[in-house]
């Protein structure tokens, strides 16, 4: 029988196995993205190539060791050289002499045939339609489980009073909601998992920072890739909000656009009005979207060399002066050294502090 | 008489300032690090200690540069402050209407921007070292010149060369060809510091808006030539600090000073200079990371532990 395995994203893969599974494929779980991963990447991709690219090669290599024959991955419409990823991949991979199967979707929205093809491939239990759509379903249920935790780990940990107990709990409560198979299950899962989450001590009269983070998918939703910087910034008292969560993408691509998205390409019009590929307008978007809801900052994250978000970094001066909110870009690539990303986000809190404190009439020299 | 110590433990210099209650800087010293920070960190707090005078009483210590943990620790740091906020806070007090801050350092350049006192945006080379401390030091020496005296040269320039400033490989293969084509020391020289400031102000200080006053500081601020490189491309006077190469210091006295005002000091005292300091690393094998962890041990026990992605092995 066929090994099936895909790209790790965040904690999306709980849900990615669950639905295989039940399918009737045998599921290789990709391994947490290390050191290894980015060296075997690394070495066997194009030098020039972006961040995800190379670690989804280092991916994929682990896999195949394991035993996986088959990669189920997204493609790409857009003007991002991403799309071309999955055949980049599967000729790097046969020319290192593993022959593997490609399972790519693309947006079915645009591309419905597409869609019927690659879930008749992965039904293996040759399942009827109505069974299949009650597993997207439970499938779906579950991502929002997990993107609901972690929304809420991320609102918790800037109020903790014992520094690392929500990374704790939020370690525990991912294994919860992995477990639970029903829709029942599920749902009693999250309960006990945001219950636990809120029952972590926190301190609710801390002054907490509001930071939004927009950028490219990727590196937005893999910890591992951004040097978990949603838990740094936690841990220097800022709540993050991220713009992006597999559970909306996912929606504003399969079936029709929604408000949210509407809204986020009105919002950038004025500044951007084209589809740069990848997230380059929706970063824009979000951007202007948070500092009306009156954030204390952006975060533009982004892999070295993407060309979508240097076009909305050369934009992001402008709208942070026109909206009076500062912005950070971090452009990342395989360096692992985290001392350079501290300094700039420690020094980007003091400056959110002091513009906050001034604003409310009391001056510090760091806040 | 109450005294502050600021500690700046950057790649290429570690400085230490010892400032008295109103500001004023009473000492101030600028030490190479020497790919040896724990042995410098010490030998400069013994030429401190023996610098000022015994009636002064350290009440505060505050770290800052990329070693700011390492000697947060070793000394009993009150305060441990990213060197922006550390920069802008010694700039904002010797210049007080400051509205621009480059700084370049070792192996980092800043740009800070302050409106009205507080610091309003910020950036910092991120992925390449061209035109920092590090690339003159090592042109300096190719050319066999001290590097004290690489900016004098420039300015006896009389032809203008033009040097390649993106990238550090372009800047060194433009320079050995110009040198080749028999162009004189001088006019190759200026021609980098034109080609750093250039770059500098073309990708840290992208889409910035530099108003003056502009402040000049960190250990590059030596160099006349760049100095008047960046007078050149502003059309605007550039003001060099008297303390220029130890801002970063004078700026985490300045947070320490602030910080004890309702607290006692941590500060271990000067004894700590006859202490045994070692470090020591190993390789974590808890998960597929194989993070390498830092320690540092204090005669015997560990004192401090870096370098783990998870929490570990940090000490509380």
């Amino acid at each position: 029988m066929s090994k099936l395995t895909f790209p790790r994203m965040g904690e999306s893969w709980r849900t990615f196995k669950m639905i295989m599974e039940d399918l009737g494929n045998e599921v290789v779980v990709p391994p947490p993205i290390s050191k290894r991963t980015l060296d075997l990447g690394v070495r066997y991709s194009p030098e020039f190539a972006c961040f995800p690219l190379k670690i989804l090669m280092g991916t994929y290599l682990e896999t195949v060791e394991m035993g996986a024959d088959t990669i189920v991955t997204s493609g790409g419409v857009g003007p991002c050289r991403a799309g071309g990823y999955a055949m980049l991949h599967q000729k790097i991979l046969k020319d290192l002499g593993h022959d593997i199967k490609m399972i790519v979707f693309e947006p079915p929205r645009l591309q419905l045939m597409n869609f019927i093809k690659n879930v008749r491939a992965l039904n293996k239990n040759h399942t009827s339609i109505k069974c299949i759509i009650a597993h997207i379903k439970r499938a779906w249920r579950k991502l929002q489980a997990l993107d609901n935790a972690e929304k809420l780990s991320h609102i918790v940990r800037p109020r903790e009073i014992t520094r690392g107990t929500t990374s704790k709990v939020y370690r525990k409560v991912l294994g919860w909601i992995d477990q639970a198979y029903t829709t029942e299950q599920i749902i009693e899962a999250e309960t006990a998992a945001l219950k636990a989450l809120r029952g972590v001590p926190q301190d609710l009269d801390r002054e907490v920072l509001k930071v939004g983070i927009v950028g490219e998918i990727y590196v937005l939703l893999e910890p591992a890739s951004n040097l978990e910087m949603e838990e740094t910034l936690g841990n220097l008292g800022v709540e993050v909000e991220r713009s992006m969560f597999l559970t909306g993408w996912t929606r504003d691509n399969t079936w029709t656009e929604t408000t949210e998205m509407m809204s986020v390409k009105e919002a950038a019009a004025p500044y951007l009005p084209e589809l740069v590929g990848g997230h380059g307008r929706d970063s824009i978007g979000n951007t202007i979207l948070c500092a009306k809801r009156g954030f204390d900052g952006m975060i533009q994250v982004a892999p070295f060399t993407c060309i979508p978000e240097i076009v909305a970094r050369t934009i992001l001066p402008r709208v942070s002066r026109d909206y009076d909110i500062p912005v950070l870009t971090f452009f990342l690539d395989e360096q692992t050294g985290k001392a350079g990303m501290s300094t700039r986000l420690e020094a980007f809190t003091d400056l959110m502090r002091r513009k906050k404190r001034l604003q409310q009439g009391r001056f510090t020299l760091t806040g | 008489m109450k005294a502050y110590l600021g500690i700046d433990v950057g790649s290429v210099s570690i400085n230490f300032v010892v400032i008295n209650e109103a500001g004023e800087v009473i000492t101030g010293l600028y030490l190479r690090t020497k790919g040896r920070p724990v042995q410098m960190i010490q030998e400069g707090l013994k030429k401190t200690a023996e610098s000022i005078l015994p009636d002064y009483e350290i009440l505060g210590v505050g770290t800052t540069g990329s070693g700011r943990y390492l000697a947060g620790i070793m000394v009993g740091a009150d305060v441990i402050k990213n060197e922006i906020t550390a920069h802008a806070v010694a700039a904002s007090t010797m210049v007080p209407d400051v509205q621009t801050i480059f700084e370049i350092g070792g192996q980092d350049s800043k740009i800070i921007i302050l409106r009205n006192g507080i610091v309003t945006d910020f950036a910092m080379n991120t992925v390449c070292a061209a035109g920092t401390g590090s690339f003159l030091d090592q042109q300096a020496a190719r050319l066999i010149i001290p590097i004290g005296q690489f900016g004098e040269l420039a300015l006896q320039s009389s032809v203008p060369v033009r040097i390649a400033g993106r990238c550090t490989v372009f800047a060194e293969s433009d320079m050995i060809h110009k040198q080749q084509m028999g162009y004189q020391i001088p006019d190759i020289i200026n021609g980098l510091c034109e080609a750093l400031v250039r770059n500098y102000l073309n990708n840290v200080g992208k889409g910035k808006e530099i108003l003056p006053p502009i402040v000049f500081q960190g250990g590059v601020a030596a160099n006349v030539g760049i100095k008047a490189a960046f007078e050149k491309a502003l059309g605007e006077p550039v003001l060099v600090p008297k303390h220029f190469d130890v801002m970063g210091a004078i700026g985490a006295a300045q947070l320490a000073r602030e910080e004890v005002q309702h607290k006692q000091t941590s500060f271990k005292g000067f004894k700590i200079i006859g202490l045994p300091y070692r470090t020591g690393s190993f390789e974590c094998d808890g998960c597929p990371n194989v993070c390498e962890v830092v320690e540092i041990y204090e005669e015997d026990k560990v004192i401090g532990r870096w370098g783990s992605r998870c929490s570990k092995w940090d000490i509380a």
